[in-house]
């Protein structure tokens, strides 16, 4: 039996702006088992990104409101005051990569220093110990160790990205947040990031979270698959039920978009467009574009089980109802 | 339709009172600009400030009114006592007349007046006529005065006369005639009551007309005071309205329309265009903006247009070229740029269309900063003693405070009223535009 | 449509656009003279598009396929080499000629949302080129507005025309860029990435709308895009790019089902359709990156990477095209 790593209950976050609140994150439950990778996938605008934030504390200043628990381990690091949680558990237990990271190195610092950096902080350690340190990680991440001492200019964005992700991995995090850490590159750079990455969670156990909006790319490294809509996650399953036989409306149809390369199949555009955050519809978000709508959609529909560790967020798979019942 | 992003902009405005609270103080200054260049018709202000006959009822160095006020002071007013209004006694005899005219006030401000003149005029006369004066005092002293051989028109400065301040004890003629007798030690203290000088008029015509008018100049004056030259200081700080805030509007729209057109122009050519416009610039940001106005004004002209145009020249290859540079190379690369090459629009076309309006909602705070920074500069320069010889400005009236040592003498109001309305403006412009830049910046705009 | 047409050279060719010996180069200079070298962006590209066909050319960031498309739409001039358009080659236009050849090719971008100005609402942006070009008084510029937005499904007209950019999603603006695109009615569309910058829902639409009106109106589409896996219903041939050179080009089905080119077959083998045993595998891929183009290897430019490298051959000669299959051409020498 595995062991859990990361649980997540009810978490929510909003915005404040002008116009009202955005509703980024809006009730999500899931966990994460050690040496396990979710991929949440989810289109622009849907909360993702927020969601690796809020797991990682780097949030804006306009927070309206956040509630939640997430417990990594067997500590509740959402009831950690900010200092603690900075000294204890970012960077050393939970690291994130952001979305175009690789464009935010230092462009002055030789990006050796800059990935032993948060040893020599969180740590103390060393000048040396810790290059010695960021060398290893080098190696693991597919970047010849001769490019310590070269500045972020010098390298190639495929590179770069190789270079952000040692940064992250330097302490020897139990979790990695990868937000988007591909869809800037080639697809032959792709291709051997998540190569790197497939052979990181092997050899090293660690659990990911890759945040992608890519669902080819996402399959890479899917061990289960979370698929948000407008900020909540509407079916959260094991890759191979996911890819295979996805449960939600939303899920099939966007699976049926897909374009794909090696079969004949031609993809379907799913019509109508995500609700604003801002005022999110009242019953299921999707309904407005769904085809199986009925009557018990305009009321919200809970997360329902489907299986083992599978979770569905549609009426549709309510044990009680059949289309058309309305009871 | 067009207008819509401009709307937004003007609702997102509205919520910072300091835009409003500054909005507020141009609209005042707007209207009193627009007030006084109706009332007050240009000729006639020009005319009027070269100094005229118009101001010789005026005192010198008066304070405004209120000011005294508003301190409780009681300081007098100018009275002017005509003889018009005089009951005058003729006496027509052999070739004239014998006139006398009593010209009686009633005397009970809390001060003496500054200054005694009398206004004789005697227009027609063959001959000219005498006049003998003598002042009689509320307790029935009468104090002569002398007399004087009139011409057509005749000012008698009665404050002048030493003679008659020798004869008073020492004390000026506009305090000692009026000054309570009784009273040896201290300050001369004002005998209330009705006063009355006597005119009596031999002349030699039967019918040429004759009037006297005698001014008792006050102590306070106006809104606004009174500079050396009797000049109501209300018609300058009036009339440096619409001039400081067209010489502002107008250096502001010359340098950055021009400005704004020649950096667009160069990010849009780039090769030796660019590098000619950057060249250019760079050699006249060294170039010192004030000495270089100082030596026009010495050498050429100081009018006010003239200045105006100089600016505007020295300010067309400015600094802001480079800053303007900064924020088009970046639009120049966008892809609706690209987009309008593709689709054949002429370089003209995608310079004022497309490149120059990106920038505009940015410039907007700006531009408006930049009006008071014109108005100042106008005023620095007339402190210099290089204000326009015509226009009455600001500036000018500073200049002539300074002048004057106004601040050594105690005519603070002199040097306060021009440096407030100064004030007023740079604040209600900064006030606004630093409104502005939150609104229309997008990089200050908190979420 | 006011401009006049580009007139044609001799008889109607049967290629509507053609590039020969196409060579796109970018000097670069030190201290604004001094030359120390240049770009090789395109460098030797060679194909003819018929009438009404789409293709596709397809290769990763670097390699030539956006400045081989503003060389098309006549932003860059080439270097060496011409490009065709009903025969008469660009080079040879004069300035009035030019701009009507504007109207003949229509152009859509990658970010919708910087390829529309942001202070012009939707009525004005779809305004401009017909203004540039001299069409027509406002009720007839209203009128093809209208019917443009209606051809791509932004319908009814009146809830779009008064809207901004900003204001719209990005399907919705690339819908605007591409009614931008159509309406002085090209005979040519060039799409530089149209999809990439779109959610995975709304790409299909925006490809299938591309795909409709170049059927419908019969127009030429060169589509260009790194992702091999959006092409296969869209287009009917594919140019696969590499290093500035067409390394590869054949009909969609049987590019993508039969490779015959290294570089080709390993992007192939790169890209994954969505499958949860993806995870569980590693991927072949060619080590290293892709050569400079400011100094390309010698012979063929895929050699440092070829799984099939033969030394000697490979990296003094360059490879011309040789045709392993019929109508399937690959420059590598493997064919030979």
């Amino acid at each position: 039996m595995s062991e859990t790593l990361l649980r997540v209950e009810e978490l929510a976050l909003h915005y404040r702006t002008r116009q009202g609140a955005v509703r980024a994150v809006d009730g999500i439950s899931f966990d994460v088992e050690r040496s396990e990778a979710l991929v949440v996938l989810g289109e622009s605008g849907c909360g993702k990104s927020t969601l690796a934030k809020t797991l990682m504390r780097v949030l804006p200043r306009n927070v309206g409101h956040r509630s939640g628990r997430i417990v990594l381990g067997d500590v509740e690091v959402s009831a950690l005051p900010d200092e603690r949680f900075r000294r204890e558990v970012q960077w050393s237990r939970m690291a994130l990569v952001m979305q175009a990271s690789m464009n935010a190195l230092n462009p002055v610092v030789r990006v050796g220093e800059q990935v032993a950096e948060p040893l020599r902080v969180l740590r103390g350690w060393s000048r040396r110990r810790a290059l010695a340190r960021a060398a290893e990680v080098f190696e693991l991440v597919g970047v010849s160790t001769d490019f310590l001492a070269r500045y972020p200019f010098e390298l190639s964005g495929g590179m770069r990205q190789r270079v952000v992700l040692a940064m992250a991995l330097i302490a020897e995090p139990e979790l990695v947040i990868l937000d988007e850490p591909t869809s800037a590159l080639d697809v032959l750079t792709q291709a051997s990031i998540m190569n790197a990455l497939k052979r990181i969670k092997r050899e090293l156990g660690t659990s990911f979270i890759l945040i992608t909006h890519d669902v080819a790319t996402s399959s890479e490294l899917a061990d289960r698959v979370a698929l948000m809509y407008a900020g909540q996650f509407v079916e959260v399953a094991d890759a191979a039920r996911f890819f295979a036989e996805p449960a939600h409306p939303y899920s099939q149809m966007l699976m049926a978009s897909v374009p794909r390369l090696h079969q004949r199949l031609r993809p379907e555009p799913i019509p109508g467009q995500p609700p604003s955050l801002f005022d999110p519809p009242g019953g299921c978000r999707f309904a407005e574009r769904c085809p199986h709508r009925f009557a018990r959609c305009d009321r919200e529909p809970p997360a329902l089980p489907f299986g083992d560790r599978h979770r569905v967020r549609c009426w549709l798979h309510a044990d009680d109802a059949q289309p058309g019942d309305d009871s | 339709m067009r207008g819509a992003l401009w709307q937004t902009g003007w609702r997102e405005l509205r919520r910072y009172p300091s835009a409003l609270m500054g909005m507020a103080i141009i609209a005042g200054l707007l209207v009193l600009a627009l007030y006084t260049v109706i009332a007050i018709p240009y000729p006639e202000a020009v005319a009027k400030w070269r100094g005229s006959e118009a101001w010789q009822d005026n005192p010198v160095n008066a304070a405004p009114i209120w000011l005294d006020r508003l301190v409780g002071g009681d300081a007098p007013r100018t009275q002017v006592v005509a003889s018009e209004a005089a009951p005058i006694e003729e006496r027509v005899f052999e070739g004239g007349r014998r006139l006398r005219i009593p010209l009686a006030f009633d005397y009970d401000a809390g001060g003496f007046p500054s200054e005694l003149n009398l206004f004789l005029h005697a227009p027609g006369h063959e001959q000219p006529p005498f006049v003998r004066l003598a002042w009689h005092t509320p307790d029935g002293r009468e104090i002569a005065l002398g007399g004087h051989r009139i011409g057509a028109d005749e000012r008698i400065s009665i404050s002048q006369d030493r003679a008659l301040e020798r004869r008073l004890g020492g004390l000026a003629p506009h305090i000692g005639l009026l000054a309570d007798p009784e009273r040896e030690e201290g300050q001369p203290q004002v005998l209330p009551g009705r006063h009355t000088l006597l005119l009596d008029v031999l002349a030699f015509d039967e019918t040429a007309a004759f009037d006297a008018e005698l001014v008792l100049y006050g102590r306070v004056h106006g809104i606004a005071g009174t500079d050396h030259q009797r000049r109501e200081l209300s018609l300058a700080l009036l009339w440096g309205t619409p001039v400081a805030l067209a010489f502002g509007l107008l250096a502001a729209v010359g340098t950055t329309v021009t400005t704004l057109a020649i950096a667009a122009v160069g990010v849009w050519y780039r090769g030796w265009v660019d590098a000619t416009i950057q060249r250019l610039t760079e050699v006249n940001m060294i170039l010192p903006v004030l000495p270089i106005l100082v030596m026009v004004g010495t050498l050429y002209s100081t009018s006010i247009w003239l200045m105006l145009g100089v600016v505007v020249v020295l300010g067309i290859f400015s600094a802001s070229i480079k800053m303007y540079r900064a924020m088009l190379l970046p639009i120049r690369e966008a892809p609706y740029i690209e987009a309008a090459r593709a689709y054949g629009a002429s370089n003209a076309r995608i310079v004022l269309r497309y490149l120059i309006p990106r920038i505009l909602p940015v410039l907007i705070p700006t531009f408006v900063t930049l009006i008071p920074s014109f108005v100042f500069l106008e005023a620095s320069l007339a402190v210099l003693g290089l204000g326009d010889p015509l226009l009455p400005t600001w500036g000018k009236v500073l200049n002539d405070a300074q002048s004057q040592s106004a601040l050594y003498n105690g005519y603070y109001y002199w040097v306060i009223s021009p440096a407030l309305l100064l004030m007023l403006t740079g604040l209600g412009f900064a006030m606004l535009g630093f409104a502005l830049d939150r609104v229309f910046n997008p990089r200050l705009r908190s979420l | 449509m006011s401009s006049p047409p580009i007139p044609t050279a001799g008889d109607e060719p049967a290629h509507l656009i053609a590039a020969r010996n196409l060579h796109t180069w970018f000097e670069l200079r030190q201290w604004g003279f001094l030359r120390v070298g240049a770009v090789h962006a395109v460098d030797g590209v060679d194909f003819a598009l018929a009438r009404g066909e789409s293709v596709a050319f397809v290769g990763e960031s670097g390699c030539g396929k956006s400045t081989l498309a503003r060389t098309l739409l006549g932003l860059h001039r080439p270097t060496r080499g011409e490009v065709r358009f009903a025969g008469r080659s660009l080079g040879t236009l004069s300035g009035r000629q030019l701009k009507a050849y504007r109207a003949e090719v229509g152009y859509v971008q990658q970010d919708p949302y910087g390829a529309l100005p942001p202070f012009l609402d939707v009525r004005r942006i779809l305004a401009e080129p017909l203004i540039v070009h001299g069409v027509g008084a406002r009720s007839e510029r209203e009128r093809r507005i209208r019917t443009a937005l209606e051809e791509v499904r932004l319908s009814p007209a009146d809830e779009y025309l008064g809207k901004f950019p900003h204001m719209l999603s990005g399907g919705q603006q690339q819908r605007v860029v591409i009614a931008r695109a159509l309406i002085l009615a090209p005979r040519l569309v060039v799409a530089d990435e149209p999809v990439s910058m779109l959610d995975a829902s709304v790409r299909v639409e925006i490809l299938e709308l591309l795909r409709r009106i170049q059927q419908e109106r019969e127009l030429t589409l060169a589509f260009i895009t790194h992702d091999l896996s959006t092409v296969r219903h869209y287009a009917e041939r594919i140019f696969v790019m590499y290093a500035g050179r067409v390394v590869e080009s054949a009909a969609v089905d049987d590019l993508l089902d039969h490779p015959q080119h290294p570089y080709t077959q390993a992007l192939l083998a790169a890209l994954a359709d969505p499958d949860a045993a993806n995870a569980t595998r590693l991927r072949e891929v060619p080590a290293g990156e892709p050569p400079s183009l400011l100094r390309p290897p010698a012979g063929c430019r895929f050699h440092p990477r070829c799984p099939h490298f033969m030394a000697g051959l490979c990296d003094r000669d360059d490879p011309p095209e040789f045709e392993p299959r019929s109508g399937h051409r690959s420059a590598c020498w493997l064919h030979r």
